[in-house]
C-alpha cells in the first residue's frame, strides 16, 4: 500500500517520533506539573505552540508544491484563509443568540448591516460536519479552478508565482468588502465554542493543540506517501524537465493539478486549526506579504524535505514571538537578516545542515554499505 | 456457434468503439510513411515535398547538412510540428497528423533528443521506471507498484545500456555518454515500434561511439530505428540504408557507398564535410 510506505522511512519515523514526544511532553508539563513550577507550561504557551503547529502544516503544504513540483506559489495564504473562513463561519453559527444583538441565526455583523436573512453560502454552516467538509472542499475547489486554468495554459515559473500573488490580493480586496458577507475588515470573531467545548477553556486549548499536532503528523505522512510514490517521482521529473516528462506520455498538467489541490486542502486544514486558536479570521490573512512569508519559512527550513518546512515554520515563528516581544521594530530586519544568512551559508536550509551532519556521522560510524532502499 | 460468439462481442459492434491503441499495422511493410510533406516557417520552406518510407525493423540513417530539415522532420513525426500539407502514417492504420504528442508517444514512437535530458535528481533506475509503458493517469500512478516482470524488464534494459552498476546513483552524476545511453534506455522501456535518435554520438569518445553503435545495431530488427547523425564514420559503421536530406527534401537514398558516389550528394554534403574533416 502506498499510504503505509512512509512508515519504512527513517526520516519519517524520526519525525513522527519527535512530534509525538513533543506533544506528550507539552501535555504532561501543562497538566501534571503544577502552575508556578518553573517547568509548567501555561495555557497561553500551549495555545502558542498550537498556532506554530498549524503554521507548520501550512509550510508542509507549500513545500509539497514548491519543493517537489517546482511551483512557487506566492498565494497559499489564500487557501489558508479560506479554510480559516470556513471554520470561522461554523464557529459564528455556534454563537447562536449569545451575540451582542441576540439574533438566533444572524451573526452580529449581519444584524449591524440590517440584513434580513442569511446569504445562501452561509447555509449549512450550523452543522459541524458541513463546516469541516468545507474547510477542505472550499480551498480545494478554488485550487481546482485556478490550477485547471493555469496549468492547462502551461503557465509556469515566475508567471505562475505572480498570478498566485494576484489571486490572494484580489481575494483580500473582495473579503474587505462588507457586501461579501464575511464581516468585512473586522472578519469573523467573538467565537464561543467548538463542538460544544468552550473555546476559552484551557482544556479546549490543549485539545486544539493536540488536534493540530495530529493533523500535522497525518498530513506529513500523506505528503511523504505522495512524494515517495511513483507520482512523486513524476512530480520531481516535472519540476526538473517538464517537456521531457510530457514527452514520456504523462499529462503533466493533471499531475500538477492533483498535487496543487491536495496542497490547497492541507493549507485550508491549517487555516481551520489556526482560527479557533487565535479567535479571529480577517482579510489580512489574504495579504500577499503573508504568503511570501510562508515561502521564507520553507526556504529557511530547507526545500523539498517536508520536515525542513516544519522546522522553518516553527523556528521563524518562535523567533517572531521573541522578537516582537523584545523589540517589535527590529523583527523585519531580523527576518531579512536570517534569510540572507541562511541563503549564503545554508543554501539547503536548516534541513540541509541536519542531513549533512547525519550523513557524516553515518559515514564515520559504519563503513558498511547503507541499507538497500527499494524504489 | 461462431455467429453467436461474434454477436456476443458487444464491444466490436461499432468500429469507432475499438480503442485507438490497437496495434500498428505493418502488414504492408512500411512502419513510417511520409508523402509530399511541406512545412513553412515564415515563408521559409523547412520541409519541401518530402517523401520517406521506413520499413518495419529497419535501421535507417538520415544525414544532411545543417538546415536540411532533419530535426523538423522528427518534430513532424512526433507531433510537435504540424505540416502545412502532406500525409504522415504510422503503419497502415494510424494517421499521425490527427494525433497529439502524448498519443503518438503512447502509440510507440520514441524520440531521443540531441541534448540528453534525463531527470538528474532521480536515480538511473527511477528514470527507467518513469519511462516504462504503464497506465500514466494520475491516480493509477499514485498507487503504482513495480511487479516482477516490470523489474526484470528494467534490469534487462540496464544490462543492455551498460548502466547496471549505476542503477542507484542519481542520473545527474552520469557522464555525457552514459546520459545518452540512459536516454536510449528510457526509450526502450516504452518498447517502441519506432525509435527516433537525434545525433546519438555528438560529443562522445571513440569507445563510447563503439558502444553506441553496438547498442543501436542490436536494436534493429526488433525495433525500427531512425538515426540522424553528422558523424560520417559512425553512420558508415551502423548504416544499411542512408537517406540524404537537402533543403527539406530527399536528395538521395541507398547504401552508404551508393550515396557517397552520387555527385549531387558529394556537392552538397560529403564534399564539404570531407574538406572540413
Amino acid at each position: 500500500m502506498w499510504l503505509t510506505q512512509p512508515f519504512n522511512e527513517r526520516s519519517t519515523q524520526l519525525f513522527i517520533g519527535v512530534l509525538l514526544a513533543a506533544m506528550t511532553l507539552v501535555t504532561l508539563l501543562h497538566v501534571v506539573v503544577p502552575a508556578g513550577h518553573p517547568l509548567h507550561v501555561n495555557a497561553y504557551t500551549v495555545n502558542l505552540f498550537g498556532k506554530y503547529l498549524s503554521y507548520a502544516l501550512l509550510a508542509v503544504a507549500v513545500d509539497l508544491v514548491w519543493g517537489y513540483l517546482g511551483i512557487l506559489s506566492l498565494g497559499h495564504g489564500a487557501f489558508f484563509a479560506i479554510g480559516g473562513y470556513a471554520m470561522g463561519m461554523y464557529l459564528m453559527r455556534q454563537i447562536g443568540d449569545r451575540g451582542t444583538y441576540g439574533d438566533p441565526v444572524l451573526p452580529d455583523f449581519m444584524v449591524f448591516l440590517s440584513w434580513e436573512s442569511l446569504p445562501w453560502y452561509w447555509l449549512g454552516f450550523d452543522m459541524a460536519w458541513f463546516g469541516f467538509l468545507m474547510v477542505l472542499l472550499a480551498p480545494g475547489a478554488l485550487a481546482l479552478v485556478f490550477g485547471f486554468l493555469a496549468f492547462r495554459s502551461r503557465v509556469t515559473g515566475v508567471y505562475l508565482s505572480i498570478i498566485t500573488q494576484a489571486l490572494t490580493f484580489a481575494l483580500m480586496l473582495a473579503f474587505y468588502r462588507n457586501e461579501m458577507g464575511f464581516g468585512g475588515s473586522d472578519g469573523l470573531t467573538d467565537f464561543r465554542d467548538i463542538l460544544g467545548f468552550n473555546l476559552r477553556s484551557n482544556e479546549t486549548r490543549l485539545g486544539l493543540f493536540l488536534a493540530s499536532g495530529v493533523a500535522l503528523g497525518a498530513s506529513y505522512l500523506l505528503c511523504r506517501a505522495i512524494v515517495g510514490s511513483k507520482l512523486g517521482r513524476v512530480c520531481v521529473a516535472t519540476r526538473d524537465a517538464e517537456a521531457r516528462t510530457r514527452f514520456l506520455g504523462y499529462r503533466v498538467e493533471r499531475f500538477q493539478l492533483f498535487v496543487f489541490v491536495v496542497s490547497a486542502m492541507l493549507a485550508g486544514l491549517a487555516g481551520a486549526l489556526y482560527v479557533p486558536q487565535v479567535g479571529i479570521i480577517n482579510p489580512s490573512e489574504f495579504s500577499p506579504l503573508f504568503s511570501i512569508e510562508i515561502v521564507l519559512w520553507v526556504a529557511l527550513g530547507g526545500r523539498a524535505t517536508l520536515y525542513g518546512a516544519v522546522i522553518g515554520a516553527i523556528l521563524v515563528n518562535y523567533a517572531k514571538t521573541v522578537f516582537t516581544g523584545v523589540m517589535p521594530d527590529a523583527w523585519l530586519f531580523a527576518l531579512g537578516g536570517m534569510f540572507v544568512l541562511v541563503t549564503v551559508f545554508l543554501p539547503k536550509g536548516v534541513a540541509g545542515l541536519l542531513a549533512y551532519r547525519f550523513k557524516r556521522r553515518r559515514d564515520e560510524s559504519d563503513a558498511a554499505p547503507g541499507q538497500e532502499v527499494t524504489p | 456457434m461462431s455467429l453467436i460468439q461474434s454477436l456476443a462481442q458487444r464491444d466490436r459492434v461499432f468500429d469507432f468503439m475499438v480503442p485507438a491503441e490497437s496495434p500498428v499495422d505493418v502488414r504492408h511493410g512500411p512502419i513510417l510513411y511520409m508523402e509530399d510533406v511541406t512545412v513553412t516557417f515564415d515563408g521559409f520552406k523547412a520541409i519541401n515535398d518530402l517523401n520517406l518510407t521506413v520499413d518495419d525493423g529497419e535501421l535507417r540513417c538520415i544525414i544532411g547538412p545543417n538546415g536540411a530539415g532533419k530535426t523538423t522532420m522528427m518534430d513532424i513525426i512526433t507531433g510537435k510540428t504540424r505540416p502545412d500539407q502532406g500525409k504522415v502514417w504510422f503503419g497502415a492504420r494510424h494517421n499521425l497528423l490527427t494525433m497529439n504528442e502524448p498519443e503518438i508517444a503512447t502509440l510507440g514512437i520514441g524520440r531521443k533528443f540531441q541534448k540528453p535530458t534525463v531527470f538528474e535528481a532521480l536515480s538511473v533506475f527511477e528514470n527507467l521506471e518513469l519511462a516504462m509503458t504503464a497506465d500514466k493517469r494520475v491516480l493509477p500512478t499514485l498507487i503504482a507498484r513495480l511487479d516482477g516482470p516490470a523489474r526484470e524488464w528494467i534490469d534487462e534494459v540496464l544490462e543492455m545500456t551498460g548502466l547496471a552498476e549505476l542503477r542507484r546513483r542519481p542520473a545527474g552524476i552520469l557522464s555525457h555518454g552514459q546520459k545518452q545511453w540512459l536516454e536510449i534506455g528510457m526509450l526502450l522501456m516504452q518498447r517502441p515500434r519506432l525509435l527516433l535518435v537525434d545525433e546519438p554520438v555528438a560529443g562522445m569518445t571513440e569507445q563510447e561511439m563503439e558502444r553506441t553503435a553496438e547498442l543501436l545495431t542490436g536494436l534493429a530488427g526488433k525495433q525500427s530505428v531512425v538515426v540522424v547523425e553528422h558523424d560520417m564514420g559512425f553512420v558508415r559503421s551502423i548504416a544499411r540504408k542512408v537517406t540524404v536530406l537537402h533543403q527539406g527534401s530527399v536528395l538521395a537514398e541507398g547504401s552508404m557507398d551508393q550515396v557517397q558516389s552520387d555527385p549531387r550528394v558529394i556537392e552538397v554534403y560529403l564534399g564539404e564535410s570531407e574538406e572540413a574533416a
